[in-house]
């Protein structure tokens, strides 16, 4: 069996300039993978952040999202 | 694989925005205008609709969807939005069209655009985003506030006695025969979102098939305007706004109409049908070849109400039509029929007409007193006042102005009635402005008078105004 690649994981990314801090993504996700950072980013808001792991590719956090650029899901 | 990413319905750069996010919408933090902005653009790009709709702008926070939506756009007058979305559909019955609208615009300042629509069954999406207050403006009472809601207009709470009860606009407009699917969703906890986005691809799918009116309420957090944090605003939206404001489908005759439903309404509307009304009116006026205007008529007439003032202006104005050039005409009179004021702007140009208002006039006729008082003054330099010397005393001191007198009303007493009066005066108009040429104006009126038995004696009325002010010379 082939080795895994960085394609067949599920992952968020946040885009920190566009997120404004609201921490909705934080409430609509299921395993709680979503974070806030303590930097703030050019706006002034302190951004979500992905912590790295266990995400399922769900997408809940995208639609709960209000922002249309501030959240990308991938889901193999 | 599947990505969810800022769907190609969005334009790629938000242009109203300055300062460092420009991508980011112009929304407060946790509003739920982008969450329904998203699942819209999702919607007609995964549909296949985008590249034909036609988005409608309302009032309210959400009357920058111009810079957001990658697609025909508008921006209505606060409330009208569902009547401009009617004359687009109908103009263009292929254009996907959305009316947005938040509750101050719909269900207080649009309420009768917003019900008349929905009972014409016009073949159009209206989304409305319920968050039970006026959002853009501060936070005022909206029809929606519920009752004991604190806003800035009701810092102790909203008092049934005092304000009324919050509408329910889902419930009212099920109650119409027309609607084909109305229902009420919410941007709460996860599983409304993913209903809500279920119930916004329905009603673009209802619409694209031709099948008739959708009407989308979403429930939706105004976290700045309820000042709570975006979290907390859900919470409460689900604990408190959907006890007042249940979810659920109220109308759904979605699989009882077909695409015929609408084209019916839409074939009395057909656009060509229009255009062949206007050219059988112009064909009434008989063919003609092009004749030259000496110079544009921007034109008042002014008058009581029964003298034929506005008459006068359509003839002038079918006059200016036959002979090719550009014309409009635009009344203005009391709610009395006869006895009280009227007067209408008529412009003849050879160019194209920027507006029917006429405030400066380089023409003015006037048949009563009152109207030489208010209107004299309003006329250009050079310009030529007509006036009836039967009815009107008042004489002017001016010499920047033209003076014409002509006893309109006698004279037109002795062609058999008074009421041709307007017919003389327009005879003196044409004889002191040579606009036209008195045989091809007199062609016009027999085309135009549609009492055969009265041509000729609107003939003779005209004729002899016509050869009372080229004596007079």
């Amino acid at each position: 069996m082939a080795e895994k690649t960085a394609l067949d994981v599920p992952f968020m990314e946040v885009n920190s300039e566009l997120c404004k801090g609201c921490q909705l993504c934080l409430a609509a996700c299921p395993k709680s993978v979503i974070a806030i950072s303590e930097k703030l980013n050019s706006s002034s808001y302190h951004p979500a952040f992905y912590t790295g792991a266990e995400c399922t590719g769900c997408g809940l956090c995208f639609y709960a999202c209000p922002e249309p650029g501030a959240i990308r899901v991938y889901k193999p | 694989m599947k990505t969810y990413e800022k769907s190609a319905g969005f334009f790629p750069v938000f242009e109203r925005k300055s300062g460092p996010a420009k991508d980011a919408t112009h929304y407060c933090p946790g509003c739920g205008h982008g969450n329904v902005h998203k699942m819209i653009a999702e919607a007609l790009n995964d549909l296949g609709l985008i590249d034909r709709s036609v988005f409608v702008s309302p009032v309210g926070c959400s009357v920058f969807g111009y810079y957001y939506f990658n697609c025909g756009n508008f921006q209505a007058a606060h409330g009208r939005a569902p009547a401009v979305a009617t004359a687009v559909k109908r103009t263009n019955p292929q254009a996907i069209v959305i009316s947005y609208q938040g509750d101050g615009d719909l269900a207080a300042i649009g309420t009768a655009e917003t019900i008349h629509t929905a009972n014409r069954g016009e073949n159009i999406c209206v989304f409305f985003v319920n968050n039970a207050i006026y959002g853009m403006t501060g936070g005022q009472m909206a029809p929606t506030t519920m009752i004991g809601q604190r806003s800035t207009t009701t810092p102790h709470g909203r008092i049934e006695a005092l304000h009324g009860n919050p509408i329910r606009m889902a419930e009212m407009l099920a109650t119409l025969p027309a609607p084909t699917y109305i229902e009420r969703v919410a941007i709460g906890d996860s599983k409304h979102i993913m209903k809500a986005r279920k119930a916004i691809r329905k009603a673009l799918t209802i619409q694209a098939e031709g099948r008739g009116y959708s009407f989308v309420e979403i429930v939706s957090a105004c976290p700045t305007g309820w000042k709570m944090d975006p979290v907390h605003s859900r919470d409460w939206l689900i604990e408190e706004m959907l006890k007042v404001f249940p979810l659920g489908v109220f109308k759904d005759e979605s699989e009882n109409r077909d695409e015929n439903s609408w084209l019916r309404r839409c074939d009395a509307y057909d656009p060509a049908k229009v255009d062949e009304y206007l050219d059988r009116l112009k064909s009434t006026l008989g063919d003609a070849a092009p004749v030259a205007l000496t110079n544009d008529l921007h034109c008042k007439f002014a008058g009581f109400g029964g003298q034929g003032i506005l008459t006068l202006g359509l003839l002038l104005s079918q006059i200016g039509m036959r002979a090719g050039q550009h014309v409009s005409w635009f009344p203005a009179y009391g709610p009395e029929m006869r006895g009280g004021t009227a007067n209408c702007s008529v412009n003849v140009c050879g160019g194209r007409i920027g507006t029917p208002l006429v405030d400066t006039p380089n023409l003015l006729v006037v048949m009563n007193q009152p109207s030489l008082d208010a209107f004299a003054d309003q006329v250009i330099d050079g310009g030529t006042i007509i006036i009836d010397s039967t009815i009107v005393e008042g004489r002017l001191d001016s010499t920047r102005l033209r003076q014409v007198l002509i006893p309109a009303t006698a004279i037109a007493d002795e062609v058999g009635t008074a009421k041709v009066a307007n017919v003389v005066v327009l005879g003196a108009l044409v004889a002191a402005t040579d606009c036209f040429p008195r045989e091809f104006c007199e062609d016009t009126l027999r085309a135009a008078i549609k009492k055969r038995s009265l041509v000729d004696m609107n003939i003779d009325a005209f004729g002899r105004g016509y050869e009372f002010v080229k004596n007079a010379r």
